[in-house]
């Protein structure tokens, strides 16, 4: 260990705030993540997660606020946090120009390990990220999903204790997905500590003991991902009539019970709704027997991710309508 | 196989020294050498571009200004030495503005390394290009038909003349590079300022030929006085006064753009 581990929090952010100009990135935004803990950060595009991420990576001073890493100060003793951490930043931020070896020997170099050490280092991390047949080549010949691998292994090369991953699986196909998950459990079980953005909920259903909710730069919801599907109060029952052809009879009734809209899956034959009360199910079920509809299915579950996450913005999570808030955003 | 969390690291300071970083400019140095290996294109440019200027100074003015291309080839050489190697030094401020849009410097900015390190190892490593500028330069122009009048020792010193002079004026080019919002930006800019320093100068033809108000600025020009020393040193001709002087316009172009680069960069977010 190479910080003084008495820290409770490995990063403890308080009002963050952080303008470019006319637009507020940040306007106060509190940040906790427990040591060796995943903090997944969702929110919208624009909503301010790589600002924040930068802040707490020593690459913007904040305008308000501060924040510690294991204690020490990013602004004062941005040296020493900087000793702590490791970013992997939302777009690559390797060398096009030298081959992955050398990206990484440089770094390990950087880092104050011998020669040696660099290089069985760098030879240990491409392996590890399936990159060991081009490690040779110039990272300009890669591949996007390969220089986001590059890039991962590259802010591993320093046994960082705290990581930070900016949307690390974007841009992945499932197995790489799959080993980056599997690579954040691993280093959780040695204890760093891993703060994660991501604009897939089921990665940070899978990945995140805490979850960090922000839009427009406000944090707008936390607890861990149970907390937060409980707290839309909300569960979703889910049914499907043996007769397929009787689905939209079913929908009709559903949507009567439950007073709320349904949502009709006519190609699985399954309706869906969200249902406030579990009282409502015995009714539910009485009537879809008195009118003789058999069912296939008939399942009641948290809501997912996604669906609290529209519960909370407003907007589905692929952050459809951030168009606007694009140009909002832009350079003034 | 070690655990993926790696390796213990040695402790650094709360600060790092200048040993350190010293280590880190040596490793970004090795960085930039690395990479002339691997862009052709640019290396390419580095001997193409002292080759083109020979020929073309040499047979389109050669004639008109010195009454035949080889008493100009002796006049002109040590003027496009200069002229080469600085306008060799633009590249470094277009590979850190390339560095910093590709995003290399946030992992740089991320590391607990010097925060000059990287400029530092940028020009440093790019001495190797404007030693290739020298040497296809000098190389080339024996070839058309130069001759060092002078010794192998003068002519020795009037090169390291010159590529300390460069690494002074390539860190305006690195100012450039990290003012500049695009690779586009940096030509411009570049060309804004190098073109009149370089023609604005002795470099081409005799300071005498040119009007009163231009020999005013030509005669305050640096590159007149560096240009002036390694004719000097490679040519024959006074040498003592236009050496110092260029020296003292090095240290003192670095001195000022140095530091000056370097708070930009660290002021950039
Ligand atoms: N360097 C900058 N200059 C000007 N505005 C900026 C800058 N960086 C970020 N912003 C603005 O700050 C806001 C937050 O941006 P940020 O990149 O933190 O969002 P994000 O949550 O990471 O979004 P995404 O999911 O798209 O990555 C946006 O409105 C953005 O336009
Ligand atoms: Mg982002």
């Amino acid at each position: 260990m190479r910080y003084d581990a008495a820290t409770p929090n490995a990063i403890e952010a308080t009002g963050l705030v952080k303008r470019f100009g006319k637009t507020t990135a940040l306007a106060g935004v509190d940040i906790v993540a427990g040591q060796g803990r995943v903090l997944g950060v969702l929110g919208p595009n624009g909503a301010g997660k790589t600002t924040a991420v930068r802040i707490l990576a020593t690459l913007l001073r904040p305008d308000g606020g501060q924040a510690r890493v294991c204690g020490y100060d990013v602004v004062g003793d941005a040296h020493r946090v900087r000793q702590l951490i490791g970013l992997t930043g939302q777009y690559a931020s390797v060398d096009e120009g030298l081959s992955g070896t050398n990206n990484l020997i440089m770094i390990g170099r950087l880092l104050g390990l011998d020669r040696r050490a660099a290089r069985a280092r760098a030879a240990d991390l491409l392996g590890r990220f399936d990159l060991a047949a081009a490690a040779a080549r110039p990272v300009k010949t890669y591949s996007g999903g390969m220089r986001r691998r590059l890039d991962l292994a590259a802010s591993l090369v320093g046994s960082p204790r705290v990581l930070y991953l900016d949307e690390p699986t974007t841009g992945l196909d499932p197995r790489s997905r799959t080993d980056v998950w599997h690579m954040v459990r691993e280093l959780v079980s040695d204890g760093v500590t891993v703060l994660l953005t991501t604009q897939y909920l089921d990665e940070a259903d899978q990945l995140a003991h805490d979850i960090l909710v922000i839009d427009r730069g406000t944090v707008i919801a936390t607890g861990t991902p149970d907390e937060l599907k409980a707290r839309t109060g909300r569960q979703v029952l889910r049914i499907s009539p043996s007769d397929p052809a009787r689905l939209a009879e079913a929908a009709a009734l559903v949507e009567a019970a439950c007073g709320a809209k349904v949502t009709t899956d006519a190609e699985v034959g399954a309706v869906s709704a969200s249902v406030a009360s579990t009282a409502l199910l015995p009714r539910i079920v009485r009537e879809l027997d008195a009118r003789g509809i058999e069912l296939a299915e008939f399942t009641l579950r948290k809501p997912s991710l996604d669906e609290v996450f529209f519960a909370l913005t407003g907007r589905p999570a692929d952050g459809k309508d951030s168009g606007t808030r694009e140009l909002e955003g832009s350079k003034p | 196989m070690t655990a993926l969390a790696g390796p213990a690291f040695p402790a650094p300071p709360r600060r790092l020294g200048l040993r350190g970083g010293l280590r880190n400019t040596s490793t970004l140095t090795w960085r930039s050498v690395l990479k002339i290996r691997t862009n052709m294109e640019d290396v390419l440019g580095l001997s193409l571009n002292p080759i083109m200027f020979l020929l073309l100074f040499t047979y389109v003015f050669g004639g008109a200004i010195a009454g035949g291309t080889h008493a100009y080839l002796q006049f002109e050489l040590p003027g496009i030495l200069v002229l080469s190697v600085v306008f060799a030094t633009l590249g470094t401020g277009l590979m850190l503005n390339q560095d910093i849009a590709g995003g290399v410097f946030d992992r740089f900015r991320s590391l607990p390394i010097a925060r000059w390190a990287p400029l530092a190892g940028a020009v440093l490593g790019d001495m190797v290009r404007y030693m290739i500028s020298v040497a296809i330069t000098l190389g080339f122009g024996m070839i058309l038909g130069f001759r060092i009048t002078t010794s192998a020792l003068s002519a020795f010193a009037g090169c390291l003349l010159v590529l300390a002079f460069a690494l002074a004026m390539c860190w305006v080019s690195a100012l450039i590079g990290l003012l500049a919002k695009t690779p586009q930006g940096v030509q411009w800019f570049g060309s804004l300022i190098y073109f009149p320093l370089t023609f604005g100068s002795n470099v081409l033809v005799p300071t005498q030929t040119m009007p009163g108000w231009l020999q005013a600025f030509v005669k305050v020009n640096p590159m007149t006085d560096l240009t002036e020393a390694v004719r000097g040193l490679l040519v024959g001709g006074p040498v003592a006064t236009p050496v110092i002087r260029s020296l003292l316009w090095a240290v003192g172009i670095f001195a000022v753009f140095a530091p000056l680069a370097v708070r930009v960069y660290r002021r950039k977010t």
